[in-house]
């Protein structure tokens, strides 16, 4: 099924967004913390700049750039993009940010290059739940190549014109809008290309759960609740449920980059 | 003890605050984000509450000889009016009276298969909480009846914990307490036992 229209940019929702008090006041950032609230009440802490993402494996520019380097003033872009988390909530987000493959392109990618595996900051001192042992820190995901280069998938900067919030994933996280929330990796510090499928640490941590690819696919259920309906986060005590799309309404873009696929295996 | 003076009503009116201070919230708009979510969590952490407060009275008065038997009664039958509430704010508020989905997914996710069998038997147990209901079942089945609540509060700790994509720290400490709890009444059951057989 088509999703909903996309808006003058071609790939923004013209869905309304959720306010900038909710989007940032309630969210996962394991790394803060399990509760919703505590990534706005415990990321404040976190030092966001000086800040460099390492970016190596199989590129012709390996190193180290800033977030200007990546993400450019010039370059930002508003994407306002639906965001469906695995726990069956969602939001619509304006996020500020950059193609990702206008930076790999700029790093250049080496012909061998199959995979892009990212990692957000190990910093136990200013993220207290890394002091635990709830996950296998620091938090790693991956993208196929051609998952990676699709228009839709952003290097986020920003969130309602303003810099990205520390809770949101401060100061470059990763926006992939038709895979369920977990995917888009917070507070990047290494991005590496490879010829080898990365696992993710929800997938490392659950394999019959969570999967490589995490398409939102309503057809598919998580094995302890059913993803076909989500709530909308603001949509009021008496907002009920409305059905969850196929790769979260954005299949009209990324349908065709898994064509022939059993999505029901590769989930 | 003078505790046993007290009526039973205080344990009513008590038992009532979380749903007051629940209703003022949600009057008042300061519950969060997402007060969906809030108030289905509130009256489910309520229920156990209260569900594990019934399992101490039995503990209280033989380890520490403070006698809060006729509490009993309403700590539980408010234990499973407070589950009640919860499955009805899930039913209205999280699906939405989506009910195909609902029954469905009680059916297939172990966790809300698992809630719904604690509720159950809570319901039970309320249904038969009357003293006309111990004399129309005989103390004896009565007492096997009400044995269900061993069962009822570990499956309510276990749909808490699977609810959540790790393992959150507060309902394991509850089952942890659950756990001494009914350790507490197999070694009684033994000793008994024992007792009986020399």
């Amino acid at each position: 099924a088509a999703g909903p229209a996309l808006g003058a940019s071609g790939f923004s929702t013209d869905e309304a967004p959720n306010s900038f008090h909710e989007i940032t006041n309630y969210n996962n950032f394991y790394e803060f913390g399990f509760g919703k609230t505590d990534p706005a009440r415990y990321a404040g802490g976190l030092t966001t700049d000086p800040w460099s993402v390492e970016i190596g494996g199989l590129v012709d520019r390996p190193g180290n750039y800033s977030v200007a380097d990546l993400a450019p003033d010039n370059a930002v872009e508003e994407r306002i993009y639906r965001l469906r988390c695995v726990e069956a909530w969602s939001m619509v987000i304006p996020w500020l940010g950059v193609p990702l493959a206008q930076v790999l392109e700029r790093v250049g990618v080496q012909p061998g290059a199959k995979f892009v595996e990212f990692e957000t900051l190990l910093r136990p001192e200013e993220m207290p739940a890394q002091r635990g042992r709830s996950l296998d820190w620091p938090y790693r995901e991956g993208l196929r190549l051609d998952e990676a280069m699709h228009p839709l998938t952003i290097l986020a900067t920003g969130l309602y014109g303003k810099p990205l919030p520390n809770q949101n994933g401060a100061p470059i996280r990763l926006v992939v809008p038709w895979k369920y929330g977990f995917k888009s990796i917070k507070s990047i510090v290494r991005i590496t290309l490879t010829d080898t499928q990365p696992v993710s640490t929800w997938q490392a941590m659950q394999p019959g759960e969570y999967g490589f690819y995490a398409n939102v696919n309503p057809k598919v259920d998580h094995p302890r609740w059913s993803q076909a309906t989500e709530r909308r986060i603001g949509a009021g005590l008496l907002g009920g449920r409305q059905d969850t799309l196929m790769f979260n309404g954005y299949g009209e873009q990324v349908a065709s980059l898994y064509a022939g696929m059993d999505l029901a295996r590769d989930y | 003890m003078q505790l046993r003076r007290l009526p039973t009503g205080v344990v009513w009116a008590l038992g009532a605050l979380p749903l007051a201070l629940l209703v003022w919230d949600t009057l008042a708009g300061v519950l969060g984000i997402d007060p969906v979510r809030d108030i289905e969590h509130r009256l489910g952490r309520t229920a156990v509450y209260f569900l594990v407060a019934s399992l101490c009275v039995t503990p209280l008065l033989r380890l520490a000889r403070v006698n809060l038997m006729k509490f009993r009664r309403p700590l539980g039958l408010l234990a499973a009016s407070y589950a009640g509430l919860h499955l009805l704010a899930w039913v209205v508020l999280d699906m939405g009276l989506r009910w195909e989905q609902a029954l469905k997914d009680i059916a297939r996710r172990p966790y809300l298969t698992i809630g719904m069998a604690a509720l159950a038997i809570l319901l039970i147990l309320a249904a038969t909480s009357s003293n006309a209901a111990i004399r129309r079942l005989g103390a004896h089945r009565w007492g096997a009846i009400h044995r269900l609540v061993y069962l009822a509060a570990p499956l309510a700790l276990f749909h808490w914990l699977l609810a959540h994509k790790i393992w959150p720290a507060k309902p394991l400490l509850i089952l942890g307490a659950v756990a001494i709890l009914l350790a507490l009444r197999l070694i009684w059951a033994l000793s008994r036992r024992m007792r009986v057989a020399t």
